[in-house]
């Protein structure tokens, strides 16, 4: 897939540490464009900060990254226009505590954008309504339920209309049964198209949307391949003693 | 209470300090001279509200570049809440008025109250500085994921949560302004107390310092229960939904 359509992000030779703790030691990952990549792994593998490093949220010690033929760890590159294309939505959902949902969507196209405010409030709207949260416009975060405070924080990140979307572990901190809510919005996103990286514990998650999944080990990537490799022949043995602790614990 | 009602120097005591024709008499002229310390606390308070803001923000700024105004910002905190908010009345009202620059205005008053700012914002700075510092980094970080620049997400996200959650040490610093406000009198300026002064020089009847005293609490008790109303408004309109 990643031969014939044009590079949405490409990341080379990207190290990371935090004082003495090498977090990334040399990822190598390229994104086609439409394409969905799910990283997989152990806490404190380095899904993390890997995404929080393409989002510009973490500066970087070797390596480059490229989105879209340019390249956003260069010197001199405003981190403010980069981000405006990249949207990422985090764990903890991260929504602004104290603004309405409606208002919590449009402060970026607000404010990083430019938009008038009636222009941003009828596409987020639109969002809100597709996916299910037009009744919820007027609330405040702490008044929905996790998986929906989620699903506004994606909608918050699809309203700066980015090109590529990041979710950093989304449905880790859900009740089980609000993960599911939560998934369909992101399969839903993967069959229209969106460019997506996604660090997940949901392997069956994974095999179902995932073009390609990256198996991290120690802030490398040890093993890639297709869902169907990966999960049902992984060749490394630190893979499959991955799979089998996942599936030990009945996660897949 | 009944202790100091039975005590042998009550009755001197009642005489001296709560005698109702000297209250009556002096009331009217020290409540005149209480709107001075209430304009003096006003117009501070709008002062030392937007320099203490942008004093926490300076300490905040990150990076190398920015060192020396977060150092200018330290240094200024540690002196102002170092040196007795008296000394720094007199330094000003008396120093710089005798300078005699011209433009510089001699007022008493003015320069009582650009003490009063000086050293207020150096407090209110610290309690904006804790807010800012309470507020999660990850809500600024998904502020910045989308674009926003660093003062845009100060401005919209962590700013409007910092100050929510510093309404009531905030309040805690506006009654302390309210009162030494009447330190101000020490350079001279006829506000309450210094009225009460000459109204107990004049009667040799320490009534009117009750009065000044009724004057402050009328104000300061109020403030609080406004503040505590708006705490609770904010929590119920934006938890309303958890509690049910």
């Amino acid at each position: 897939m990643s031969s014939t359509n044009a590079t949405a992000l490409a990341i080379e030779g990207l190290h990371k540490s935090f004082g003495k703790l090498d977090v990334l030691r040399g990822i190598d990952l390229a994104l086609a464009e439409h394409e969905v990549v799910c990283l997989i792994g152990a806490s404190g593998s380095g899904k993390s900060t890997l995404l929080r490093c393409v989002n510009l949220l973490e500066p970087i010690n070797a390596g480059r990254i490229v989105l879209h033929d340019e390249e956003i760890t260069a010197g001199g590159v405003d981190v403010n226009v980069v981000r405006r294309g990249i949207g990422i939505v985090f764990q903890s959902f991260n929504l602004f505590p104290h603004m309405s949902v409606v208002d919590n969507v449009t402060l970026g196209p607000r404010k990083a954008l430019g938009l008038p405010r009636e222009d941003a409030e009828r596409h987020a709207d639109e969002l809100l309504a597709r996916f299910g949260l037009a009744d919820k416009r007027g609330e405040y975060p702490d008044r929905l339920s996790g998986g929906q405070q989620q699903r506004v924080a994606i909608v918050r990140a699809l309203a700066m209309q980015p090109g590529l979307l990041l979710l950093d572990e989304v449905t880790s901190a859900l009740d089980p049964e609000l993960v599911a809510e939560v998934l369909e919005v992101i399969s839903e996103l993967a069959g229209e198209g969106m460019t997506m990286l996604i660090a997940t514990h949901e392997m069956s998650f994974a095999r179902d949307v995932a073009h390609r999944v990256c198996f991290l080990d120690e802030g490398v990537i040890l093993e890639e391949g297709p869902p169907e490799q990966i999960f049902g022949a992984p060749r490394e043995p630190r893979t499959q003693q991955f799979l089998q602790r996942i599936v030990r614990a009945g996660r897949l | 209470m009944v202790l100091v009602v039975r005590a042998p120097g009550w009755p001197d005591v009642k005489q001296s300090f709560l005698n109702r024709d000297v209250f009556d008499d002096s009331f009217p002229d020290i409540a005149r001279a209480f709107f001075v310390n209430v304009k003096i606390f006003l117009i501070a308070e709008v002062f030392i509200l937007v320099f203490a803001l942008f004093l926490a923000i300076l300490r905040g700024l990150p990076g190398p570049v920015f060192f020396p105004l977060r150092l200018f910002a330290t240094v200024y905190a540690d002196l102002f809440r170092g040196i007795p908010t008296i000394l720094v009345i007199y330094i000003l009202g008396f120093g710089v008025t005798a300078l005699q620059l011209p433009g510089v205005p001699v007022s008493p008053l003015f320069w009582g109250t650009v003490a009063l700012v000086l050293v207020y914002s150096a407090y209110v700075s610290e309690v904006y500085r804790a807010g800012i510092e309470s507020v999660h980094p990850s809500q600024s970080a998904a502020a910045r994921s989308l674009g926003l620049t660093h003062g845009q997400a100060l401005r919209f996200v962590v700013i409007p949560q910092a100050v929510r959650r510093v309404i009531p040490p905030l309040l805690n610093d506006f009654i302390g302004l309210q009162k030494d406000t009447a330190l101000v009198a020490l350079l001279g300026v006829v506000e309450a107390f210094r009225q009460s002064q000459i109204d107990v020089a004049a009667t040799f009847n320490y009534t009117p310092y009750i009065a000044t005293s009724i004057l402050f609490i009328a104000i300061t008790v109020p403030l609080a229960r406004f503040t505590d109303w708006l705490i609770a408004r904010d929590k119920r309109r934006q938890q309303a939904g958890r509690m049910a």
